[in-house]
């Protein structure tokens, strides 16, 4: 599981461009969207790309966008749960 | 009614040289443009990081209207600058890479950060968002630089009193070949 976060958070600040924090800075529990890490709209949808890309998951119902995306510990709880590759 | 205006300040971005008032502020040597605008965001201590996410018109706009706008939006109360741009290309260079992600119907994942660029004025969108502008804004594409078009648009802004100041020019971007030309008239 260590190696999963460790792994999204990579893949996370680069396909979202956050060149502003590095891997280390980066909390496996902080809050992704508002005043945690500061992602917007346009980032949910890059995630839902990246869980399709590279983690062979669909999301189709967007509600679900807002328990999964809450951390980069919920990412990797749902991923592990759920990846096809 | 006042006819006549000035341009009082100007910047020119070009080879990774930055001029302001055609004198040299900034230079890099042999950088790509990703990597010169890395260094002009750091040099000028912008703390923006939205700026990453930018596409490479926005970028070379935004960093443009950074220089001339960060002195005159503290002065300016109301705020009122309007943008008015022009390029030749548009934005093919984000539609190009748009068009190469989903080229690939085996590997088909469209980016919807590449996507929300796919227009040239979403750089005046990015340099409103910055300075919190409400103002008039415009963004044409011409074959070249018309410069007699957009001083007459930006008097026609300036006699009708729909902004204070105009901050206007040429801001061309495609596949690493770039110029950015802004002035502020008012």
């Amino acid at each position: 599981m260590e190696a999963l976060k460790q792994e999204l958070k990579e893949k996370i600040i680069a396909a979202l461009n956050l060149e502003h924090i590095s891997v280390e800075e980066f909390d496996d529990n902080e809050t992704l969207f508002g005043d945690g890490i500061g992602l917007d709209s346009i980032d949910a949808l890059e995630l839902i790309v990246l869980l399709d890309k590279d983690y062979g998951i669909k999301l189709t119902d967007p509600k679900e966008g807002k328990t999964i995306f809450q951390s980069v510990e919920t990412m990797a709880n749902y991923i592990s749960a759920n990846r096809t590759k | 009614m006042k006819s006549q205006f000035t341009i009082t300040n100007s910047c020119k971005i070009e080879s990774n040289i930055i001029f302001f008032n055609e004198e040299k502020i900034f230079e890099t040597e042999g950088d790509s443009f990703a990597e010169f605008a890395k260094s002009v965001y750091k040099k000028f201590g912008i703390n923006y990081p939205k700026f990453f996410k930018m596409d490479n018109l926005s970028k070379l706009a935004f960093l443009a209207s950074e220089v001339l706008l960060s002195e005159q939006i503290i002065a300016e109360a109301e705020n009122n600058v309007a943008l008015v741009f022009a390029n030749r290309s548009s934005s093919l260079d984000t539609d190009v890479k748009f068009q190469q992600s989903i080229d690939d119907k085996e590997n088909y994942y469209p980016s919807p950060a590449v996507f929300v660029y796919t227009l040239p004025n979403i750089c005046v969108g990015e340099i409103s968002i910055k300075h919190q502008l409400k103002s008039e804004n415009a963004f044409f594409v011409f074959e070249e630089n018309n410069e007699v078009f957009l001083t007459q648009y930006a008097t026609s802004l300036l006699q009708n009193k729909k902004a204070t100041k105009v901050l206007c020019g040429w801001v061309e971007y495609f596949d690493e070949s770039y110029l950015a030309k802004l002035f502020i008239v008012e």
